[in-house]
């Protein structure tokens, strides 16, 4: 089954003595281009199929049942053509926390896509995040003087601005001294969660002073709120976040493949000894390449803090900032292009909320075992987004020694 | 037929298609015992293609493999080890911190206990081997310590351990400096006194007439003849390879050097350890002429071109691109000023392999109107002017679209060119510009080198075959240990030049 992997149709001669560079971003070309659409969808298909069979195993419940349930928890049955709900619409409610997950998702996805695209992988999405979500609780809860618009605007773009500082640290250390971003960025996720801590803990200069014994920062002002399109507000209503992250992917694509700057990212991803030949500065690019990769991630903190969060909490800051996280999973299983963010975003938000205690149907599967579910469903999807790049590794060693086989050609 | 008992392997009609094209097309190929076999094609011609086929990488679509009056399929290359093929890659595939006798036995190590290697008694096969075979190798060293020239050695006796008596060699003298060459011709003849069998792919023409007992050549997925070592030219060689008269002669008319454009002055600068390599260099390359630098590899080209393409800072010394000081300047700066640089490796340097070849074309004024506009990228114009080029350097196997990385060697380099030379440098450094190039290619590069610089370039050129300084230059600076050791004119002959170029006594009459 040595699948001739030299050859494209329509070229007359076999191409010449290619090997991929070996590194991570190189890797993660290689499995954009070896199987297209199918191969991240058949890993979410197998992840799906071995979910259900541990479901089946270890609590004896029908897998179809379940992933009915699951399916009903998203929210998503609502959009079909035969369900009728009045109020209060629960299917109309999960659907719209769906769409809060899946703003999130999407901006800490191309966080960890567009420095991928550059080479580099951010893996402090999570201190970004959190760095993001002060500095919109801080903005958002002062300047209260500012109109509503430019209120919230300026609240936003300060949380991009924090976000982007604090992964430009880790370019800088790249940069400057050579120090390895995976490193970096996870001691960074470390400093940024404590420092949250400290910020909005008892005693914090964040902390709302009327909340006593409890760490939690005051209100954010109603100017400073993203405008809610349908819901409550105050739950997790739609707001028009949803609508940033949409055009978050949007400025993602368009940066790449129509700017400069997108550019000297992309030629330093896949080569960054012939970028600096071409005179692109290669450092430049890693500083500016983790400060917008920064930047998305903070944005997403911004937005769960100004749309129903509304303020920060301690277990806001070291608990469920965790989700950043899972916008490594996202980017991967999306292969980094922003229409494959959209689709993963779109999964692991519905996977979130369809398995969240409250949303899944406890008659067909116990709300007490829900939580466990949801971790091991989005854990599944990553084992084997994990597996599909071992085994294209693996693949892509296999050929590296037929093609040094096949040199002369 | 005593003629066919002495064939130990037979090839018989093999016919391998990938999509969209026959890599080989109904190929006869057969071994005597006890000879080499050339298997001479330019690059793309299908002799990996055949070799890997017989190596049990890839099936056949039709014909088989006769080995030794007996058909036979092998399904993978552990099917033909067994059998008594071995196959030295181009590329080692030795692991460096194990010792030359750890790596020639790996997978069939001798045991103790089961479970332990008997390195004792490895040792001592091993050694056994390279005395039968009057090889010169230290068992105990560890690989990453040895030469390339071992690590080659090694390779063989791994195949020669496995009881191989078939050997495939797929371009050896690759990686070898001439004299490691002439060495390895003297094993494979021994190895043929022993009873070895050896097919050499190449595509060097005077490699294959110094070695060769019958030579196959292929040409687009066919064989076109196989013959005699006797009785052939190089000339004749190369018209069945390329399928035309190919000129080795490179005709240029007498150069008229015009102004000074490229004028270095002391230069000293150090490699990435920290080790000083270029010593005190001073050249001067005038409008219209070509300035070859011939040395050994390693004796500082890399960093002198690196200084002067603005990727490395000197330690000393001054350069001037056309009377504009650039010392230590950046890469952006001095290739606005007009110097192009066809790079050492093109796949490591030369090209983003990942990107289309528009956006290869692109590298250097991606940032500049037309291609772009405060910092917005035009794809679009990008392809449109990569379709001129790609035409005026007769760039073949994709369009503006493709990436870089589904060309074959040559057509990537006509890209390099393109860009290079596309955009009308003053200056133009040209650091081995054919380097696994074949034939056709090579004529195609070098054309192009001598209309540069009837054009007005002042044209550097960097290369360590001999013929193609000689070919190409109008003067000739030899370079080593970091040093410019000799000028010549293109009347020297290689002989003087390699004498200078290992550091021999230089001629006083026409050391600079």
């Amino acid at each position: 089954m040595s699948t001739p992997t030299i050859t494209t149709p329509g070229s007359p001669e076999p191409p010449g003595d290619e090997i991929p560079p070996d590194t991570f971003a190189g890797r993660i070309t290689l499995a954009h281009r070896a199987g297209g659409v199918a191969v991240p969808l058949l890993t979410t298909l197998v992840a799906f199929v071995a979910g259900g069979l541990v479901v089946l195993v270890f609590s004896r419940k029908n897998p179809l049942s379940t992933y009915h349930a699951i399916f009903n928890g998203t929210g998503l049955n609502w959009l079909l053509p035969w369900n009728t709900c009045q109020f209060p619409c629960q299917p109309a409610i999960h659907l719209q926390q769906t769409a809060v997950q899946f703003t999130v998702l999407v901006l800490t996805g191309l966080a960890v896509a567009f420095a991928f695209r550059c080479g580099l992988f951010n893996i402090g999405g999570q201190g970004q995040y959190i760095v993001g979500t002060i500095a919109a609780v801080w903005i958002g809860t002062s300047l209260d003087s500012l109109p509503g618009f430019l209120h919230v605007t300026v609240a936003i773009l300060a949380a991009a601005a924090a976000g982007g500082l604090w992964a430009g640290i880790a370019g800088f250390l790249k940069a400057t001294v050579g120090a390895h971003e995976v490193i970096t960025t996870i001691m960074l996720n470390w400093v940024a969660l404590w420092i949250g801590v400290y910020l909005v803990d008892i005693g914090g200069p964040l902390q709302d002073p009327s909340a006593g014994p409890v760490g939690v920062t005051a209100q954010v002002d109603p100017g400073a709120r993203l405008r809610v399109l349908w819901g409550t507000p105050g739950l997790q209503a739609l707001n028009i976040g949803f609508f940033i992250a949409l055009a978050a992917l949007v400025v993602y694509s368009l940066l790449l493949n129509r700017t400069t700057l997108g550019y000297q990212v992309r030629a330093v991803g896949f080569n960054p000894d012939a970028a600096a030949y071409g005179g692109i500065s290669v450092r430049r690019s890693y500083f500016l390449a983790m400060a917008i990769s920064g930047a998305f991630a903070g944005i997403a903190g911004s937005m769960d803090v100004l749309g129903w969060q509304l303020n920060v909490d301690t277990s806001f800051v070291n608990a469920y900032s965790y989700i950043a996280f899972l916008g490594i999973a996202v980017a991967l299983l999306g292969r980094n292009s922003a229409v494959g963010i959209f689709f993963s975003a779109l999964l692991f938000a519905a996977l979130t909320t369809g398995t969240a205690a409250r949303n899944l149907d406890p008659n067909v599967f116990p709300s007490e075992l829900a939580t466990n579910l949801t971790q091991m469903i989005q854990g599944l999807v990553v084992l084997f987004v994990g597996a599909e790049l071992l085994i294209l590794g693996i693949w892509q060693a296999r050929r590296r020694a037929t093609k040094t086989a096949g040199r002369v050609e | 037929m005593t003629e066919a008992d002495r064939l130990v392997l037979e090839l018989r009609g093999i016919t391998k298609r990938f999509p969209g094209v026959v890599a080989n097309d109904s190929i006869d190929f057969d071994l005597r015992r006890g000879e080499v076999h050339a298997l001479l094609g330019e690059n793309g011609a299908g002799k990996s293609t055949l070799m890997n086929v017989l190596y049990g990488l890839y099936r056949p679509d039709e014909g088989g493999i006769v080995l030794n009056g007996k058909p036979i399929t092998f399904h993978s290359p552990g099917d033909a080890i067994r059998a008594g093929i071995g196959m030295v890659h181009q590329h080692f595939m030795l692991i460096p911190v194990m010792t030359v006798a750890e790596n020639i036995v790996l997978a069939t190590e001798p045991r103790r206990a089961g479970v332990f290697l008997d390195y004792g008694a490895a040792e001592t096969r091993v050694r056994a081997l390279a005395g039968q075979f009057g090889f010169a190798i230290d068992p105990d060293a560890k690989v990453e310590d040895i030469t390339v020239g071992q690590q080659q050695r090694v390779e063989i006796l791994k195949a020669l351990y496995r009881r191989a008596d078939i050997l495939i060699l797929d371009e050896p003298t690759a990686v070898l400096t001439p004299q490691e060459a002439t060495e390895l011709f003297a094993i494979l003849r021994s190895l043929n006194r022993e009873g070895m069998s050896i097919i050499f792919i190449t595509h060097k023409l005077n490699e294959v007439l110094e070695i060769a007992n019958r030579i196959t050549v292929l040409r687009r997925g066919r064989k076109i003849e196989t013959v005699d070592r006797e009785g052939s030219t190089e000339a004749g060689l190369a018209r069945l390879m390329v399928g035309r008269e190919v000129l080795f002669r490179v005709e240029k008319p007498a150069s008229s050097p015009g102004a000074a454009l490229l004028e270095v002055e002391g230069i000293q600068a150090s490699d990435d350890r920290g080790v000083e390599t270029v010593r005190d260099v001073s050249l001067t390359v005038h409008a219209g002429e070509i300035v070859g630098l011939a040395g050994v590899d390693g004796n500082g080209q890399s960093e002198l071109v690196e200084v002067l393409s603005g990727l490395r800072r000197p330690g000393a010394g001054s350069v001037r691109v056309a009377e504009t000081d650039v010392t230590g300047a950046g890469v952006k700066e001095i290739l606005d000023l007009g110097v192009g640089h066809i790079p050492e490796d093109r796949q490591r340097r030369g090209l983003v392999l990942d990107f289309s070849l528009a956006e290869n074309l692109a590298l250097h004024d991606y940032d500049r109107e037309p291609n772009s506009r405060l910092g917005w990228l035009f794809p679009s114009r990008l392809v449109a002017r990569a379709k001129g080029l790609l035409q005026r350097f007769d760039v073949r196997g994709g369009d503006a679209q493709t990436l870089a990385a589904a060309l074959s060697g040559g057509n990537q380099q006509k890209v390099v060119l393109a860009r290079e030379i596309g955009r009308e440098p003053r200056v133009l450094l040209a650091v081995q510009p054919t380097r696994g190039l074949d034939v056709g290619a090579i004529e195609f590069v070098h054309e192009q080198l001598v209309a540069a610089r009837d054009a007005g370039l002042a044209v550097l050129l960097v290369s360590l075959e001999l013929d193609e300084v000689i070919a190409l230059s109008d003067r000739i600076l030899v370079i080593y240990e970091g040093r410019i050791v000799a000028e010549y004119g293109s009347d020297v002959t290689p002989e003087e030049l390699g004498i200078a170029m290992t550091g021999g006594r230089v001629d006083e009459e026409t050391a600079a």
